[in-house]
C-alpha cells in the first residue's frame, strides 16, 4: 500500500471518519466540504443583503438613524459598498458556485470517488473561512471599515492617511483578500487536476456534463487570475506599511505630502482588473453550466449543440483575459489600446450568444417541466439577456465615459454578475437538494419564492438604468443635495421598495431550506429523471460516492426522449446506445 | 515507478489527459499559476522602469560578482536535484537523502549571500521608507541618492527579490521535509531560533525569520495529517518546484542585477 498511496488514484480511498470533528468540522469529504462552502456562502449573503438594505435605505431617509451604524455619514456610506461589494463578489459568488455546489458535485459527476488532493481540499475552505472572519473584522476595528470600493483603487486604498477605514480596516480588507486568493488558488489547482485525472472509465472530456465542463473552465480561470490579485495585494500592503510608491504618485493628503512619489495608480488597476475581469466570468460560468444542465433534463430533450456549447465557455473563458481595459476607459487610455479592449470586448458577445441561442433552442418543442429548478433556470436566461444586452453599450468607450459613473453599470453588474448567478445557485440548490439531504424541498413555497424574487430582481434593476441614463450619479451617498439628482428620487424610492420586498422574500427560502431539511418528503435517488452519474447513486451519497463499486460510462450526459429507449432518458451508466440523430 | 503505479489499477478510470499522476499535475498547475504571480510583479517592474525618466544603474562590480556566484549555487543545485530525482528512481535511498541535502546546502549558500547583499545594499543606503534606519551608516552613496530620487529602484529590487529569496527559502524547506521528514521539524525550529537571535532588531531579516517558524507549524500539520513515506514521485513533484524557482532567478537576475550594473 505504501508504494502506491501517493501515486496515482490510490490515496483517494480513505476511510470514512467517525468523531464528530474529523466528519463534520475537518472533514477531507468533498461533499461536507462543499457544505462547508455552501453555508458560508449562505451566511455571507445575508451580511452583504443586509448592507444593501441599510444602503437603500439610507438613500431615500438619508437622515434615519441605522440599526448598528447609527446616523449615516458619506464615508459611512462608502464603507457599507466596500464591504457589501466584497462580500458578495468574493465570499458569495466566488464561493457558492465552485466551491459549494462545485466542491460537492464535480467529483460524483464524472464518477471520482473524491477530490484528486484531500488534504488541500480541507485547507482551501479553512483558509477562505478564515479570510471571511478576517474581512469581518474590518467592521470592528479602530476607524471602521475601509471605503475604497470592491475595486480597492489607489491612491486611497494605499495612504493609512486617506480617511477613516483607511488604517486598520483597510489592512484587514487586503490580507483578506490576500488570504481568499491562496484559498482560491488551492481550490482551483484541486479542480483542474480532479477533472484532468480522475474521470471513470467512458467519462471521456465530451461526455461531461456542462456543469463539470463550467466549473473546470471557472478553476483555470481561477488558477491564472488570483495569483495576479495575490501579487497586487502584496504591492498595495508594502505600499501601505512599508512606504514604497508602487501605486501612489506625488500626492497630497490634507495639504500634506505623503512622501510617496512615482508610482502609478493604473498599474493598480491594470493589476486588479486583470483578475476582475475574469472574476466576473469565475461568478456567472457555473451558473451558465447548471442553466444547460436544468434546461436540458426539464425539458426532456438533448443540450442543443453540446459542442458548441463546450467551445463557448473555452472562448468566453478565453476572451476573458483579453477585455480587462474595458473597466479603466474613464482612468486615461489611449484611444487605440480603448478601441482594442472595445473590440474584443463585444467579440464576447458573439460565444454569449451561442449559449443564450443553443439554450432557446434547448427549451423548443420540449416537454418542458415547470419545476422550481427549472424556472430558476428559465429566469438566468431572462437576466442573462437582459444583464448581458447592455454590455455592448458599456463596451464602447464613447458611451461608457458617459455611463460609467452611473446606476446604469451598477444595475449592468447586478443583472448579469449578481443576480444571474444567484438564480443558477438557487435552481442548483433547488435542483440537488434531494441529493444533498435525502428530501425534496417544498414546491409551492419554492414557485412562490421564484416569482417574488424575479419580479423583485426586475423591479429592482430596471429602473436603475433609467436613472443612470439620466445622470443619477453612483456612490453618491445621498441624492438629495443636488437638484437634478433630487428629481429622480422617486426612482429611488421605488428602488428600495422593492428591494424590501425581494429581501423579506429571501425569508421563504431560507425558512424552505432549514424545514426541508429536516421535514421535507424523502426523495427517491433519481426524482428528476435526471441522466447523470451523481442520480445513480444512493441518496444522499455514502463516504466514497458509489459505495465500493465505480460507475462505467457508456453514454453522452443528455440523452433524453431517445427514439426506441425504454424510458425517456438513458443514463450515463446504462448500456450504450446508438445515437440516431 | 509512476507510471507503473498507474497500471496498477487501469480499468478504473479514463486515462489521464496528460498521461501522468495527479500530484505532478497539481504541481505544474501551481507552477502556472505562481509564474502569473510572479509576472505581475516582473510587470510591476517593468511599469515603473519605463515610466521612470533616467532609471538608475547603481550596482557596482561587487553585487555583480555576488550575484554571479549566486548564480553559480542555483545552477548546481538545479544538477544536485536531478541527481537526488535519479536516485530516487533507482531506490538509491542514502543517494536520494544525500542529493536532495546536497541540493538545500546549495540553496542555503544562496540565501546567505543573498541576505548579506541586502544587509550591504540596506547599509550602503539602499533602503525603503519605512526599513529601520542602520546607525553610522549614512555615508554618502550612490544609493542613499538612489532611495531619494527613485524610490521605485528599492522598491522594485526588494520586492522581486524578497519574494523569490521567500520561494527559495520554503523550497529549502519542501526539500528538507521530503528528505528527512518528521526529523526536519527539531531543525527548523533551532534554525528559527539562530536566525531570529544572531540578526540584529533593524535587520529586515529579524521579522523575515519567523517564516521558518510558521513553515515548521505548517509542515507539522501537514505530516500529522498525512504521515506516509515520501516515495520517488515526491521528489520528482519537489524537483519541479525547485526548478521552477530556479528559473524564476534566472529572469530576475538579467532584468534587476545587469540591467542595473553600473558600466564604468
Amino acid at each position: 500500500m505504501a508504494t502506491h498511496e501517493s501515486a496515482a488514484h490510490a490515496s483517494h480511498a480513505h476511510g470514512a471518519p467517525q468523531g464528530f470533528i474529523r466528519k463534520w468540522i475537518f472533514s477531507l469529504d468533498h461533499k461536507v466540504i462543499g457544505l462547508q462552502y455552501y453555508f458560508l456562502a449562505l451566511t455571507a449573503v445575508f451580511v452583504g443583503m443586509f448592507l444593501s438594505l441599510l444602503m437603500r435605505i439610507h438613500l431615500i431617509w438619508p437622515t434615519a438613524t441605522l440599526p448598528f451604524f447609527g446616523e449615516i455619514k458619506p464615508e459611512t456610506y462608502l464603507s457599507l459598498l466596500t464591504m457589501h461589494g466584497t462580500i458578495m463578489v468574493f465570499f458569495v459568488l466566488t464561493t457558492a458556485p465552485q466551491g459549494g455546489f462545485g466542491n460537492y458535485f464535480l467529483p460524483i459527476q464524472i464518477g471520482a470517488p473524491d477530490m484528486a488532493f484531500p488534504v488541500l481540499n480541507m485547507l482551501s475552505f479553512w483558509t477562505t473561512f478564515l479570510g471571511f472572519i478576517v474581512l469581518l473584522a474590518a467592521f470592528v476595528v479602530t476607524g471602521g471599515a475601509p471605503l475604497h470600493g470592491w475595486t480597492g483603487y489607489a491612491p486611497l486604498s494605499a495612504l493609512q492617511s486617506a480617511g477613516p477605514g483607511e488604517g486598520l480596516g483597510a489592512d484587514l480588507w487586503i490580507t483578506s483578500i490576500a488570504i481568499f486568493c491562496i484559498g482560491a488558488l488551492m481550490g482551483a489547482l484541486n479542480f483542474i487536476t480532479t477533472t484532468l485525472d480522475m474521470r471513470a472509465k467512458g467519462m471521456t472530456m465530451m461526455r461531461m456534463p456542462l456543469t463539470v465542463w463550467a466549473w473546470f473552465v471557472t478553476a483555470i480561470l481561477g488558477l491564472l487570475a488570483f495569483g495576479v490579485l495575490l501579487s497586487a495585494g502584496i504591492l498595495l500592503l508594502m505600499d501601505r506599511n512599508l512606504g514604497t510608491s508602487f501605486f501612489v504618485p506625488l500626492v497630497t493628503v490634507n495639504g500634506q505630502l505623503t512622501g510617496h512619489k512615482g508610482g502609478s495608480p493604473l498599474l493598480w488597476q491594470h493589476l486588479f482588473w486583470f483578475f476582475g475581469h475574469p472574476e466576473v466570468y469565475i461568478a456567472i460560468l457555473p451558473a451558465m453550466g447548471m442553466c444547460s444542465q436544468l434546461l436540458s433534463v426539464f425539458s426532456r430533450k438533448p443540450i442543443f449543440g453540446y459542442k458548441a456549447m463546450v467551445y463557448a465557455i473555452m472562448a468566453i473563458g478565453f476572451l476573458g483575459f483579453m477585455v480587462w481595459g474595458h473597466h479603466m476607459f474613464m482612468s486615461g487610455m489611449s484611444p487605440y489600446t480603448a478601441f482594442a479592449f472595445s473590440i474584443m470586448t463585444m467579440g464576447i458577445g458573439v460565444p454569449s450568444a451561442i449559449k443564450t441561442f443553443n439554450w432557446l433552442g434547448t427549451l423548443m418543442r420540449g416537454r418542458i417541466r415547470f419545476t422550481s429548478p427549472m424556472l430558476f433556470a428559465i429566469g438566468f436566461v431572462s437576466l442573462f439577456v437582459t444583464g448581458g444586452i447592455s454590455g455592448p453599450f458599456l463596451a464602447q468607450p464613447v458611451l461608457d465615459i458617459y455611463l460609467h459613473e452611473t446606476y446604469f453599470v451598477i444595475a449592468h453588474f447586478h443583472l448579469i454578475m449578481g443576480v444571474a448567478s444567484i438564480f443558477g445557485i438557487f435552481a442548483a440548490t433547488y435542483y440537488w437538494f434531494p441529493k444533498m439531504f435525502g428530501r425534496m424541498m417544498n414546491e409551492p413555497l419554492a414557485k412562490l419564492h421564484f416569482w417574488l424574487t424575479f419580479v423583485g430582481a426586475y423591479a429592482i434593476f430596471m429602473p436603475m438604468h433609467y436613472y443612470g441614463m439620466s445622470a443619477g450619479l453612483r456612490r453618491y451617498s445621498q441624492s438629495t443635495e443636488v437638484a437634478f439628482i433630487l428629481k429622480l428620487l422617486p426612482i429611488q424610492r421605488f428602488i428600495t421598495i422593492a428591494a424590501f420586498i425581494t429581501i423579506a422574500s429571501q425569508f421563504i427560502f431560507v425558512i424552505n431550506l432549514f424545514w426541508s431539511m429536516f421535514k421535507g418528503a424523502k426523495a427517491s435517488d433519481n426524482p428528476w429523471e435526471a441522466t447523470t452519474l451523481e442520480w445513480i447513486t444512493a441518496t444522499p451519497p455514502p463516504h466514497d460516492n458509489f459505495g465500493g463499486r465505480t460507475p462505467v460510462v457508456n453514454n453522452g450526459p443528455y440523452e433524453y426522449s431517445v427514439p426506441g429507449a425504454p424510458r425517456d432518458f438513458v443514463m450515463q451508466s446504462d448500456p450504450e446506445i446508438k445515437p440516431k440523430h | 515507478m509512476a507510471d507503473s503505479a498507474l497500471h496498477d489499477i487501469p480499468s478504473v478510470y479514463e486515462p489521464s489527459l496528460f498521461g501522468t499522476y495527479s500530484k505532478k499535475i497539481g504541481m505544474w498547475l501551481f507552477l502556472l499559476s505562481d509564474s502569473l504571480t510572479f509576472g505581475a510583479l516582473l510587470y510591476a517592474y517593468s511599469y515603473g522602469r519605463i515610466s521612470t525618466a533616467n532609471w538608475p544603474t547603481p550596482f557596482h562590480s561587487e553585487s555583480i560578482v555576488n550575484a554571479t556566484i549566486m548564480t553559480a549555487f542555483l545552477l548546481t543545485s538545479s544538477l544536485t536535484m536531478v541527481l537526488a530525482v535519479r536516485a530516487s528512481v533507482d531506490h538509491n535511498a542514502k543517494a536520494q537523502t544525500l542529493w536532495l541535502l546536497a541540493t538545500m546546502a546549495c540553496g542555503a549558500g544562496f540565501i546567505i549571500l543573498h541576505g548579506r547583499e541586502w544587509s550591504n545594499l540596506i547599509a550602503e543606503g539602499l533602503t525603503l521608507p519605512m526599513f529601520p534606519k542602520v546607525l553610522g551608516h549614512e555615508a554618502a552613496s550612490e544609493f542613499v541618492n538612489v532611495s531619494q530620487t527613485v524610490p521605485q529602484f528599492a522598491s522594485t529590487f526588494f520586492t522581486l527579490t524578497g519574494m523569490h529569496m521567500l520561494h527559495v527559502t520554503l523550497g529549502v524547506i519542501y526539500l528538507g521535509v521530503v528528505a528527512l521528514r518528521r526529523k526536519f521539524i527539531p531543525i527548523l525550529l533551532v534554525l528559527w531560533l539562530v536566525a531570529w537571535l544572531t540578526t540584529p532588531a533593524y535587520s529586515p531579516f529579524h521579522y523575515g525569520a519567523h517564516v521558518l517558524l510558521i513553515a515548521a507549524i505548517v509542515c507539522a500539520i501537514i505530516l500529522w495529517l498525512k504521515p506516509k513515506v515520501y516515495d520517488s514521485s515526491d521528489v520528482e513533484v519537489a524537483g519541479l518546484y525547485w526548478h521552477f524557482v530556479d528559473l524564476v532567478w534566472m529572469f530576475i537576475f538579467p532584468l534587476v542585477y545587469l540591467m542595473s550594473a553600473k558600466i564604468l
